[in-house]
Formats: structure tokens, C-alpha cells, sequence
């Protein structure tokens, strides 16, 4: 029986079994911002350690980074304090930073695509759940904790248990109007937050081999929030062309070799899979988050479900995300009424995202709704520098968006980008914890980015389908 | 090693109830911008006790009998959300510091930043979960003692099996946790690997 990508990757790279029965386990890239790093630093030199690959070492700067200006001093103390620790660090080991002064800096998950480091048949870590993204290319990416980011840094290796592996195959073809951010919503609605736990997601099947690079960077970037710590899709001639030609890209003869050891680990036709899930892509519809997690969701146009459609088990999380939310069951989510509408994170912050959004409203004339705080911000200073180009900015600033600077924004909010008091935002990031994007009380719809363009100009939760009058092609068109 | 190991883990007991409480939870965002963990402790759970404070309701964390606790009692899923450390960090910096976690399960993640704390997160089912949090509610001075190496806890004379995996349960016997000590024993072995990925050397 042949083997699954998952299983190649994870065996090339391991160096040994340890003596707790977890193996050690060669990373090829660590991906580093100024969050999950200072202390694992502090810790390398309270040891007197030095960093045993620092070419195998990339940072950035964006969880703390404000988006409204990033002329040095930062506007926000701590976030300099911060930034001169990764300067800091960085210089000091040895390690390569992708500053904002370059043109270089951006969300780690963008960046690392974006220069070519993400690459098929590799092992990639960062201190940062959202690391399953780069699984996009056929890599084996994970988040991990500042211990983990302290061996990594020491040792190039973590040690690590092997997970079962889940191949979720969607065949046919998605319906107008229905994006990667939705498919995503739709498999952890099917599966649970905790469906995941213990598994690796492969994705497969029409719907995946179709997808562009940055579609398949949504997906798998959200795989950690169905409770999987990576997900994957192997890699294609989609992958390679996105590879080509970028900063850190094999050039020349090495290009062939890359290509040939690439081809190598993918899945084998007849891998072995722990499961395997089928979904119908004409079931999947926009979706919409009405709870606390990512799995409480529904199609746009559906009722929040009754309590008793629920385990017993999950019920008190039910409950709470009723009252937290200020939901009932039965209630419709179209109509919700919202305060802010986002449009970025490292899920859909993309140039391809912007474009999704900028194609439905161009010489339309939507206006955002007057009682709606909306905000752009690109995942990379490329990113942004590329809807400049394409004159994005200006159809998005016409229409009403703020248009920012590159970084994490208010996906988590831990720069001056916040929710204020009871505040329901739509976004396009990933996460709708509790207090998720910078007010204790705050609330957040996820959903993809050209519904939250809908839901900024109606200012409530719309069908982006009827607004935009995104049609269904006919059968066989 | 041997400050390292952790085999016996004495202490009182503090229940907080509820499934999937997510890092988010136990440390709010906005205390992540530390370039140290010092100074975590006292914001766990910050959110819920200004929530519950709010709803003239008192968060165990900050009752006054549970002040001393070391033992943390918890439902399903806990520390879902983040792979930050700051949550874990967080918990043993609060008070006497957390030593070890009782609960029906854990967020993968969350598992593994503990171990690699030195803090053990076991396991019992939900009936007996229940119980625990009850007495410790009810009777707040009692001692939970956590044997790692019979997994084992006694309390009040009884003795209740825990489960905790064979290969983090020897971490903690042995002191190996300490996981950066562990993996640095073998180099050569981590060259070796590294030497024969095709693109360790770019390729050449
Ligand atoms: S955009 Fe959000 S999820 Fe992504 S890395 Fe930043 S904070 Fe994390």
C-alpha cells in the first residue's frame, strides 16, 4: 500500500525516536515574529546557546505592528519595544528579517509564500496556530508553543507525535459566489472544531485541484480551527507556477531537481488514509458564523438551529454562544445588523482576495452603510503595494473602506485596530472567540471576504449572491 | 535531571467549569505584547472574572479559598484555540503557580506546551470530573496528591486512576521535559537528516 504525503514528509524528516516515544523531527523552515519569539530568544541566551541553522530562519513583524502608520518610533510603545527586540534578536543571531522599512514585511503566512521559502515536501513551523496555511504547497506545517520555537532555534528539530491522517476529498463544482473561505466553513460546521484532533487534513478531490494557490491558502490555514494542526493539499503544476521565479524559488538546473523531489512526495494513489470524508460541492453555500467558534456556522440564508439539534454534550457551548452573541434559536442571520466590517488576516488578505472583492463593486457605486466602521488591510506590504498597482485602493477607498498598512489588524486586535463595546464586526479572519478582536464583549460573523463587502454596504449580513447579482450559470455552462 | 522530575504533585485544588475554554480565555489578546512572561499570572482568566464581577458573581480565580490552589480541575477541551504559550505561562504564574491539570481532555497543543513546562495534564472521565470539582468546591483545603508514576490521585483516602500517555508520563518521571537538553544529545544524527534532504544544500 502506498504512502500519503503526510507519512513521506514526516519519515524524511525524522531524525530519531525519543525516548518518550515522540520523534524528532527535522524542521526545514521556522518562521519567526516578534509575539512567540522574544521569550525563546531570552531563553537561548540565558543558556548561552546560539541558533544551529540561522538560514533556516525567517521573521517578520505583524501581530503588533499598527496598520495606520508604521513610521518608526511605532504610535504604540510596546509594539516598538517589541519590534527592537526582533531587530534585536535577529542581528544577533544571525537571522533574516523582513522589515517594514524593505517593502518586506507582512503577515508571517503571507510572507513566507509570497518569497518562495514555502516549499512542497517540506517540514515548516512557527510559533503561530495559523502555520497550517503554508500546507497549501504540499508542506508539512504546524504551529507550535515559544518552548517549541526555543528548540527549533537550538536545535533545528522538535519532537513531535505522528498524527493520523483524514482525507477530505469535495468533488464537482462550487456555485457562483461560493469561495475557499466558505468550503473551509463548511468542513469544520460538517466536522467540528474538535473533529480534527490527533488527524493531519489532506484535501482533495476537484474542487482543490482547481483551486488557485492563494484559494488553497484559505483553506488549509484554517484547518488548526477544526482542530487539525495541518493540513495539506499536494502539490500540482498550480503549486510550481506559483513557486517559479520568486526570491528564495531553486532557479536553473536545481528548479528540475526541486520539481522531481517534490513530484516524489506526493500522496501515492493508493495511500493508506486513518479517514476518509466526501463532500458534494454544490452542497456547500456562503456560510456564516452566528457562535463562538469556528464550527458554528450556517449557510447565509438558513435559521440559527434549535438546541435540542445539538449533542447534550454541546449544548452548554451552544447556550453560551446564544447569550454571548445575543442570538436566538430560529433567528435568521441575514439581516443581523454589524458595526464593522474587516477585510484581511492571513487567511483572506490576499492580492487575490481584494480582487474578489474590487471585481463585484468596481463602477457600481456601493457606499459603505453609514453606521459601518469598514477597514482593508493588506496581508503583506506587497500585497499592498500590488492592489495600489491595480488601483484597488482607490475603488476601495471610494467605496468607503479605510485602506491600511500591512499586518494582522484587527484579526486578533492586539494593535489599536479594536472592537469597541458590544460591536458585531464581519470578517474575513478565522477566529470568533470571545473577545477575539480587541473588545471583551465584542462580536464577530467570519465569512469570505466578498460577503463582508456586502454586509459593509447594507450594513447587516447579506447575501453577497443577491446584491451583487452573482448568478447561477446554467447547468452545463 | 533530577530538579526536573516531576513524580509527586501535592496540593489543593481549584475547579474551573465549562468545555472548550480556549487560550483566548484563560489569557486575553491584549496581554500578549510581553517580550517576558513575568506579570502573566495575575491576568489568567481576566475576561470571565471582570465578566462574572459584573454579574455580582466571584470567578474561582478570584475566590479567597482558592488562593493557595496548585491543581487545576477542568471539562473538555481545554485550551483549544492558540498554540501561544502565553496561556500555560499565564496558569503557572498565578499565585503558587499551577503544578498539574485534572480534566476530561485537552486541546492538543495546550497538551504539549505543558509538558514542555513540566506541567502534567491527566485525565479522568466525566463522572468522576464532577466529583472532584464538587469536593474541591465543597471542601476547598482538601490535598489532591497526584502520583505521575502510578497514575495515580488520592484524595480523602480514595485512590482514582488518571490516564496520561505512556511517553509524556516518562518525560515527567525522568526530568526529560526539558526538551531543548533532550533534543540537543544527538546532533550529528540532526545533520545527518538535514544532509539528506535534497534541499538542505539547495539543491547542489
Ligand atoms: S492574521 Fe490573525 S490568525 Fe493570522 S497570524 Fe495574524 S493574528 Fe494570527
Amino acid at each position: 500500500m502506498g504512502q500519503s504525503l503526510y507519512t513521506k514528509v514526516f519519515d524524511r524528516h525524522t531524525v530519531r525516536r525519543l525516548p518518550s516515544g515522540q520523534y524528532q523531527l527535522f524542521m526545514g523552515l521556522q518562521m519567526i515574529h516578534e509575539v512567540t519569539s522574544p521569550q525563546a530568544f531570552a531563553m537561548l541566551r540565558e543558556r548561552g546557546m546560539k541558533v544551529l541553522y540561522p538560514e533556516r530562519n525567517f521573521a517578520t513583524v505583524d501581530h503588533i505592528i499598527p496598520t495606520s502608520s508604521q513610521a518608526r518610533p511605532l504610535i504604540d510603545s510596546m509594539a516598538e519595544e517589541m519590534m527592537q527586540e526582533l531587530e534585536k534578536n535577529c542581528a544577533e543571531f544571525g537571522i533574516r528579517l523582513f522589515a517594514p522599512s524593505k517593502g518586506e514585511q507582512g503577515i508571517v503566512h503571507v510572507v513566507g509564500p509570497e518569497q518562495g521559502l514555502t516549499q512542497p515536501g517540506m517540514t515548516i513551523c512557527c510559533g503561530d496556530s495559523h502555520t497550517s496555511t503554508h500546507g497549501a504547497f504540499g508542506a508539512i506545517a504546524f504551529g507550535i508553543g515559544t518552548s517549541q520555537v526555543r528548540d527549533v532555534l537550538a536545535t533545528q528539530t522538535m519532537s513531535m507525535g505522528k498524527s493520523k491522517v483524514r482525507k477530505i476529498e469535495i468533488n464537482g463544482k462550487l456555485r457562483p459566489g461560493v469561495y475557499a473561505k466558505d468550503v473551509i466553513l463548511y468542513i469544520i460546521q460538517q466536522l467540528g472544531v474538535k473533529g480534527g484532533v490527533g488527524y493531519a487534513y489532506e484535501y482533495a478531490g476537484e474542487v482543490f485541484e482547481r483551486m488557485t494557490m492563494e484559494e488553497r491558502m484559505t483553506v488549509c490555514n484554517m484547518s488548526i480551527e477544526g482542530g487539525a494542526r495541518c493540513g495539506y493539499i499536494n502539490p500540482d503544476q498550480t503549486t510550481y507556477e506559483y513557486i517559479k521565479g520568486r526570491p528564495y524559488a531553486p532557479k536553473g538546473e536545481a528548479w528540475d531537481k526541486a520539481v522531481a523531489y517534490w513530484e516524489s512526495m506526493k500522496s501515492d494513489a493508493d495511500a493508506h488514509y486513518d479517514d476518509v470524508v466526501v463532500y458534494n460541492a454544490a452542497d456547500i453555500e456562503p456560510v456564516v458564523t452566528w457562535g463562538i467558534t469556528p464550527g458554528q456556522s450556517i449557510a447565509v440564508n438558513a435559521k440559527i438551529p434549535s438546541l435540542k439539534n445539538f449533542d447534550t454534550d454541546e449544548q452548554e457551548l451552544v447556550k453560551e454562544a446564544f447569550e454571548y452573541m445575543d442570538f436566538k434559536e430560529g433567528q435568521p442571520i441575514k439581516g443581523t445588523k454589524i458595526d464593522v466590517a474587516f477585510l484581511g488576516s492571513c487567511t483572506n488578505g490576499r492580492i487575490s482576495d481584494f480582487e474578489a472583492v474590487v471585481n463585484q463593486i468596481k463602477g457600481k457605486g456601493f457606499k459603505v452603510a453609514p453606521h459601518v466602521r469598514a477597514i482593508a488591510v493588506p496581508g503583506s506590504q506587497s500585497v499592498k503595494a500590488e492592489c495600489i498597482r491595480r488601483g484597488y485602493d482607490v475603488v476601495l477607498r471610494e467605496a468607503g473602506f479605510e485602506f491600511r498598512e500591512a499586518g494582522c489588524s484587527m484579526c486578533l486586535a492586539m494593535n489599536p485596530d479594536k472592537l469597541k463595546g458590544r460591536e458585531i464586526s464581519a470578517s474575513s479572519s478565522n477566529r470568533n472567540f470571545k473577545g477575539r478582536q480587541g473588545s471583551p464583549t465584542g462580536r464577530t460573523l467570519l465569512m469570505s471576504p466578498v460577503m463582508v463587502a456586502a454586509a459593509a454596504f447594507t450594513g447587516e449580513v447579506t447575501d453577497a449572491r443577491e446584491l451583487f447579482e452573482i448568478a447561477e450559470t446554467p447547468a452545463g455552462v | 535531571m533530577e530538579d526536573y522530575k516531576r513524580i509527586h504533585i501535592k496540593g489543593t485544588a481549584i475547579p474551573v467549569r465549562g468545555n472548550d475554554i480556549d487560550t483566548d480565555r484563560i489569557i486575553p489578546a491584549r496581554f500578549l505584547k510581553c517580550v517576558v512572561f513575568d506579570g502573566l499570572g495575575e491576568h489568567a482568566f481576566e475576561d470571565d472574572r471582570i465578566g462574572l464581577k459584573q454579574k455580582g458573581q466571584d470567578h474561582p480565580f478570584d475566590q479567597a479559598r482558592f488562593q493557595n490552589a496548585t491543581v487545576l480541575l477542568v471539562n473538555k477541551n481545554f485550551g483549544c484555540g492558540s498554540s501561544r504559550e502565553h496561556a500555560p505561562q499565564s496558569l503557572v504564574r498565578w499565585n503558587k503557580g499551577i503544578k498539574a491539570i485534572i480534566g476530561e481532555s485537552f486541546a492538543e497543543i495546550f497538551f504539549g506546551n505543558c509538558i514542555s513546562l513540566g506541567v502534567p495534564c491527566v485525565t479522568v472521565e466525566e463522572g468522576t470530573i464532577q466529583k472532584l470539582m464538587d469536593l474541591a468546591e465543597t471542601h476547598p483545603n482538601v490535598e489532591f496528591h497526584l502520583d505521575v508514576e502510578k497514575k495515580k490521585l488520592f484524595v480523602e483516602g480514595e485512590e482514582i486512576a488518571v490516564t496520561l500517555a505512556d511517553g509524556p508520563q516518562s518525560q515527567f518521571l525522568t526530568g526529560r521535559w526539558d526538551s531543548t537538553a533532550e533534543l540537543l544529545t544527538d546532533l550529528e544524527a540532526v545533520s545527518k537528516t538535514a544532509g539528506n534532504l535534497p534541499y538542505f544544500h539547495h539543491w547542489k
